[in-house]
């Protein structure tokens, strides 16, 4: 179908990414002394979201996305994300990395789904970059990159249509399908139910550009209005509360793609972040014996497999996701 | 003035896609077949009208001779023919169209797909049968591919391309009153909101254009001379076909609208949209005084779901069947 989402698919799982890490990493700082192995300070903190924006706001990368094509599959799309989360010194093992991939894909769909307007993806996308831009404030190469790459993204996303935006987003809508992990915070903030299904709500504020639903006219052949009625519409609507800011800054106005882990207090999420975070914990290159630099290209040859087998199967010309594997492991 | 019926469950849950329903009633045999899109795979199920019987069918959108290659489809639809029925799948690599039990497959067109991915997709969306013996399906290039079917036989072949609209074709549909006496027998629509309006034959006739104000219109029909079209906007508009007058516009829904539906004896028109409404109007045409009136009906909420088909399982719209994105089920209602 759309051969545009890779790009916004990075940006936001590779965004809720970054949200989770840095809520686990700020859990786990127990210790202002850095040498204490396994125990992660502010600056270690800093590094990684540092090292992860930077790999994935890297120009190789980004220009690799931006080429039209098609989605991957998950297999690949974890295997993509792993290694991002790996260019830092960070090391998750598959149980966690399962884990955190299912909380990022959930968010992400939270997001598709109840995006207002197709158009709104791009809203959510940038919500995710302006998080991403705070992270890394304090190292200006990589801000720089950050910013690079939303021009490019306004660049080549401005021209889209309404049309094709919601071909993309039914595009992204058929990779997400039949997930219902449930997840914790999402479960707590009611935003979904125990089935794991999201909740729609049938009221509030309609999308910029559409009416609130109620009302018939008619017209005569020369234009003139000449009839009028209202029917029920069965929900509580009100008025578009105004479309975000398209720009390189501004108001986004949408809150979705914002970061819903900060300041999180509830013990069942907690504790499930906890879980991940005991994984993650004793995890951290340098503290790791040299077996898992093996595993690491263990890991980059299974994956270049995993890419091969699919490129034979949807593109056979094709080595897709090949050469961006290729290219992060030169990051 | 409807109430829920048992559902009918699905082997695997509907995608996102404009139309998600199709439905046949095959009346000699007092079955219905409905059929619903998931990825690349098409579900079908036959039901008895006594309730008591369902089989359930799985097709695949896989190109002959390839053996590993798949495609995502983007629409499936019963094309009722006088002579023959039969099932069309448009998909990302082509056109297929089988036998309407889907049993067998009797033809497939391939799509121009370019060596290297370009910077706009390339698929098969919006399905219909007009006349006595044509099929047309449109494009993603806003090409119309005019099919020639013969009343048996596999003898199928692209009688005509039409190229008028430059953007990706959504739905297309056929006059469906039953009558002649409409000049205008099929109109198409696209991704920007425009429609043109046609006459079939040997060479498909232009009569009009209706041009869109840059919203997708995403489902249409024709009934009595009159387009009824739904958009990404929520609003539902009905324009008289071959002069493009606008005779009414109803703010009917929240959200982008998926599916529109007509049921042409009584006039009954179905709307549903992503924000969980599917809406029940009637429609009173008279061409001879050139009056259009729309009147609300009924609402039916689907809970917690994006609705992507919704299609009456009549003529008369005495009972209508919704699929929603990501349910495993179609949900059926009747009147009361």
């Amino acid at each position: 179908m759309s051969v545009r989402t890779l790009p916004l698919v990075f940006i936001n799982l590779g965004g809720e990414m970054l949200y989770i890490l840095d809520q686990r990493l700020r859990a786990l700082n127990t210790s202002e002394d850095q040498s204490e192995t396994g125990v992660w300070s502010e600056r270690d903190r800093k590094r990684v979201l540092n090292d992860v924006v930077g790999t994935m706001f890297s120009k190789s990368f980004m220009d690799e996305l931006l080429k039209p094509q098609q989605l991957y599959s998950h297999r690949t799309m974890k295997t993509v994300l792993t290694r991002l989360a790996h260019s830092s010194i960070m090391r998750l093992n598959p149980a966690s990395m399962d884990r955190l991939y299912e909380l990022m894909i959930m968010a992400f769909k939270y997001q598709v789904l109840l995006s207002p307007r197709p158009r709104d993806l791009l809203l959510i996308s940038y919500n995710h970059l302006d998080a991403a831009r705070a992270f890394v404030r304090d190292t200006p190469a990589v801000l720089n990159q950050v910013d690079e790459t939303h021009r490019k993204i306004i660049e080549v996303y401005s021209r889209l249509s309404d049309g094709e935006f919601q071909l993309l987003r039914q595009t992204l809508l058929t990779f997400l399908q039949d997930v219902h992990t449930r997840v914790s915070v999402f479960l707590k903030n009611q935003i979904q139910n125990p089935s794991g299904r999201f909740v729609l709500m049938t009221s509030g504020p309609v999308p910029a550009g559409v009416d609130v639903p109620g009302l018939i006219r008619t017209f005569d052949p020369r234009g003139r209005e000449v009839g009028r009625s209202e029917f029920p519409p069965g929900g509580t609507y009100s008025g578009s509360v105004g479309e975000g800011s398209f720009e390189l800054s501004g108001d986004r106005v949408l809150r979705l793609g914002q970061n819903l882990y900060q300041a999180e207090t509830n013990p069942l999420a907690k504790e499930e972040l906890n879980l991940l975070a005991r994984l993650m914990g004793c995890m951290k290159a340098g503290s790791v014996p040299a077996a898992d630099e093996e595993a690491a290209s263990a890991l980059a040859r299974i994956a270049g497999q995993f890419t091969d087998e699919e490129a034979e199967l949807e593109n056979p010309s094709g080595s897709k996701g090949d050469d961006l594997l290729a290219m992060m492991d030169d990051l | 003035m409807f109430h829920k019926e048992k559902s009918i469950q699905l082997k695997n849950s509907a995608s996102a896609l404009y139309n998600n329903l199709s439905v046949l009633r095959i009346a000699p045999r007092r079955l219905t077949y409905f059929t619903v899109v998931h990825a690349n795979v098409v579900n079908m199920v036959s039901t008895s009208w006594d309730g008591l019987n369902y089989s359930h069918r799985q097709l695949q959108s896989k190109e002959p001779n390839v053996a590993t290659s798949t495609s995502l489809i983007m629409q499936a639809a019963f094309c009722a023919l006088p002579s023959r029925d039969l099932l069309v799948v448009s998909s990302q690599k082509g056109i297929q169209m089988y036998e309407s039990d889907g049993s067998i497959m009797v033809y497939w067109h391939a799509l121009d797909t370019p060596e290297a991915p370009t910077a706009h997709a390339v698929f098969a969306r919006g399905i219909s049968a007009v006349s006595d013996n044509y099929i047309c399906v449109g494009v993603s290039s806003g090409a119309v591919l005019v099919f020639d079917v013969p009343s048996k036989g596999s003898n199928i072949t692209l009688s005509e391309v039409l190229e008028e609209h430059k953007e990706a074709i959504t739905d297309i549909a056929s006059e469906c009153s039953g009558s002649q006496e409409f000049l205008a027998n099929l109109v198409t629509a696209d991704d920007g909101g425009n429609m043109c309006v046609w006459k079939s034959g040997e060479e498909f006739q232009l009569l009009n254009k209706i041009p869109g104000l840059d919203m997708t219109c995403s489902s249409v029909k024709l009934w009595k001379g009159t387009v009824l079209a739904g958009y990404g906007t929520g609003q539902i508009r009905l324009y008289e076909a071959v002069t493009g007058i606008l005779h009414a516009e109803v703010n009917a829904h929240a959200r982008w609208i998926y599916s529109l539906d007509i049921a042409p004896f009584s006039g009954l028109l179905l709307s549903a949209a992503e924000d969980s409404f599917v809406r029940v109007w009637h429609l009173s045409i008279t061409p001879e005084t050139n009056s259009v009136e729309i009147a609300h009906l009924h609402n039916e909420c689907v809970t917690d779901t994006q609705i992507c088909g919704a299609k009456f399982c009549d003529g008369d719209g005495y009972a209508f069947a919704v699929t929603g994105y990501d349910l495993s089920e179609i949900i059926r209602y009747v009147q009361s």
